[in-house]
């Protein structure tokens, strides 16, 4: 169904940090960025479509003003938002947005960090953004940090913190960026495996909270409705959202997942994890019967490598990537 | 990121340092060598193991390990573990303690990277500590103070979450990021590649707690289970064993963080660089003839001399010297061992010249040598 393609050389190799792949299709330049997290620097590619042109941009985490101040990087995706595109870095020292390119930092936040150090680890992580103007970051010690984006410049605000999860986020995601509407909007995910599911706007609303088995869910993903969730027993789990109904689990990975992902226009579901394997299925919905099928359709395994992070490169999952602790490179695979 | 991993580290990577250490005075122990230098007896061996250990498990040694605190620099952590290592009787040359070190982190990486599940970091940590404990159990002082630490740290790690496990996980991953200095243990045993990396295995029992791929369950509105597949998982999973005891004694059941190199021949301690590294005394050693094995006798081995060294001589004489040769393309731990080598340099050079020769300066033998063959 897959077939490998050349991979993208990058400059370091991949951290074993959750969904360590950001993706980033620019249709009207006919190139993709990528962005892989390696300790406190962000490796950027820009490559172009017809597999000519490679070029690579590296950023470090610091505060801006203080030349030799680095913390480790956690997580960088890419934020799309109906009028512009940034990327989000977030580290353990706060949260930096940049334009798509990485060419400028139009903001930075500062996490609260103690004094003298506590037992709990202070980081960001978990990035996502919301309908129109939103971009949400999770914090180790379970708040949300809501961000309102205007359409151009710097002037970003923190709008509001939400305080619901007790353990550190992990991953946020959300769906019906600007488009049409939805009843639930963002879902975000915690070290204990809990979601909880929210409705964008001046204030966001809870709507629902799905209980975790004390297990860490490390990726998650929304669609049609739908909460994807990976866990780190390896096993996917489909929820409903506003209900919290289980539609399906599967027994999927051997090891902790550490990435899934969504094609929206297609249906298909990404998974990987530190078993080396990269599991493609595809999620059929039935309004009518209130089900979800899930149907196994292609392995991918990228031996003696614990996978760190898995994207599909476009909407339709003709073409998805992946990364993997200690690799410098980005593996690439088409449709056949 | 994770501000508890020190005690981790110190325990894993001082407890492969105790069996590194344990294991290459043993083999210095048992050299036939009739020099009184370089021969270790299990006394002060013992001694070794007992200094190093106390000094790890101090009250105050692991009060400062208990704070939270940022995982250290490899330049810090090198300091510390070479202090460590030096609270015994024992030297160990830089050159030594950094091939130590490579040693220490590429076992303790390959733990960290192959351990089950996150939590099972505690398990493989408490390998370390049953067997250090055991190579000091004459000294029942500092037992204690081993089963003291043991305690603290089952009081401090027990209750955290796999969450905060796997995040230690990661900030110890980070540190080792890589590196892939190949282990002749581990290329012998297939578990590390030629390339440096690990073997992953897509077969064998899933961790404790995880299921064993391939199930799909649908579920409808009520949780009642309507439909379940099978799909292809690419490997072969079986359930999993039993879990480990996370108590201060008990059946650990994983492996990882065992003494590796007690089964295996005295070599094994050894890292793998494709050039010979020990330089010069092996150089002038081939040209002059096959390099002696510790524990041969010197009047067996029949000396052949090299005069006109070419590439095919030289080739014909490494395939002579056995399998078994440790000098080609592995680097030994050299406690007090440059002079083990001067020594038999010393034997080669008074075979040649008909005399024995107590004290042994490397310069003025290698320069004779050479004069001797320019004679020829």
């Amino acid at each position: 169904m897959y077939h490998k393609e050349k991979s993208i050389q990058i400059k370091n190799s991949a951290s074993s940090l959750y969904n360590n792949l950001g993706v980033l299709r620019i249709g009207p330049r006919r190139l993709t960025y990528f962005t892989v997290v390696h300790a406190n620097v962000v490796n950027m590619v820009s490559a172009s479509w017809d597999g000519l042109n490679y070029s690579h941009r590296q950023l470090q985490s610091k505060e801006p003003n203080v030349a030799t101040s680095t913390s480790l990087i956690i997580q960088a995706a890419f934020c799309v938002l109906p009028s512009r595109e940034l990327l989000v870095v977030t580290s353990q020292k706060g949260i930096q947005m940049y334009e798509s390119d990485g060419s400028i930092m139009v903001y930075w936040h500062a996490l609260d960090t103690p004094e003298t150090p506590t037992a709990q680890a202070v980081f960001a992580r978990g990035i996502s953004a919301v309908w129109d103007n939103y971009i949400c970051v999770g914090v180790s010690s379970g708040s949300i940090l809501v961000f309102d984006v205007p359409s151009k410049g710097s002037n970003i605000t923190l709008s509001e913190v939400l305080e619901e999860h007790k353990e550190a986020i992990t991953d946020m995601a959300s769906e019906c960026s600007g488009s049409q509407e939805c009843i639930a909007d963002l879902v975000s995910a915690d070290d204990g495996g809990n979601l909880c599911i929210w409705k964008s706007g001046e204030e966001f609303q809870l709507l629902n909270k799905i209980h975790g088995f004390d297990m860490s869910c490390s990726s998650v993903k929304l669609w049609k409705g739908t909460v994807v969730a990976g866990y780190g027993t390896g096993q996917i789990r489909l929820y409903e959202a506003v209900t919290g109904i289980l539609h399906a689990e599967v027994n999927a990975h051997a090891r902790w997942i550490y990435s899934l992902d969504i094609a929206p226009f297609s249906g298909l579901l990404l998974s990987a994890a530190e078993d080396s394997l990269v599991r493609v299925w595809h999620l059929n919905m039935t309004p009518e019967t209130n089900s979800v099928e899930v149907a196994h359709l292609h392995n991918e395994c990228v031996t003696d490598t614990q996978i760190c992070g898995a994207k599909f490169c476009d909407a339709d999952g003709y073409a998805f990537a992946v990364t993997g602790y200690d690799l410098s490179e980005i593996i690439r695979y088409t449709q056949t | 990121m994770s501000l508890k991993t020190l005690p981790l580290v110190f325990i894993n990577l001082g407890g492969e340092m105790l069996y590194i250490l344990d294991q290459r005075l043993q083999a210095h122990n048992t050299s036939d060598d009739n020099s009184e230098k370089g021969v270790w007896s299990d006394k002060d061996r013992k001694r070794v193991m007992n200094d190093i250990t106390a000094t790890m498990f101090s009250k105050d040694f692991v009060d400062e390990l208990l704070k939270p605190q940022q995982l250290y620099s490899h330049r810090t952590l090198k300091t510390v573990l070479t202090r460590l290592a030096h609270a015994s009787i024992m030297r160990l040359n830089p050159a030594s303690m950094d091939k130590l070190y490579e040693l220490m982190l590429m076992a303790f990486k390959y733990q960290v990277f192959l351990c089950p599940r996150p939590k099972d970091l505690l398990l493989i940590t408490y390998n370390h500590i049953d067997t250090i404990r055991e190579l000091v159990k004459d000294t029942p002082v500092v037992v204690n103070q081993v089963d003291e630490m043991h305690r603290k740290m089952i009081e401090v790690y027990s209750s955290l979450s796999e969450g905060e496990f796997q995040l230690l996980r990661q900030t110890l991953l980070i540190f080792f990021q890589d590196m892939h200095v190949r282990l002749s243990l581990f290329l012998k045993n297939k578990v590390q590649n030629p390339n440096g990396r690990f073997a992953l295995s897509t077969s064998g029992p899933v961790p404790h707690g995880i299921y064993v791929p391939g199930l799909i369950r649908v579920f409808d509105s009520k949780g009642r289970e309507v439909r379940r597949s099978q799909f292809p998982t690419g490997g072969t999973y079986s359930s999993s064993v039993k879990e480990g005891c996370f108590e201060l004694r008990g059946d650990r059941v994983i492996t990882l963080g065992v003494n590796m190199y007690t089964v295996h021949h005295p070599e094994e301690t050894q890292t793998c660089k494709a050039p010979p590294v020990k330089e010069e005394l092996n150089l002038l050693a081939r040209l002059m003839g096959s390099m002696k094995d510790e524990n041969k006798s010197k009047t067996e081995t029949g000396f052949w001399i090299n005069l006109f060294t070419t590439d095919e001589e030289e080739d014909q004489a490494s395939d002579s010297r056995g399998a078994d040769d440790s000098m080609f393309g592995l680097i030994s731990i050299q406690a007090m061992q440059d002079e083990q080598a001067a020594t038999e340099l010393a034997q080669i050079a008074g075979q040649f010249a008909e005399q024995k020769q107590p004290e042994f300066t490397s310069c003025t033998k290698g320069d004779d040598l050479l004069a001797m063959m320019d004679d020829l």
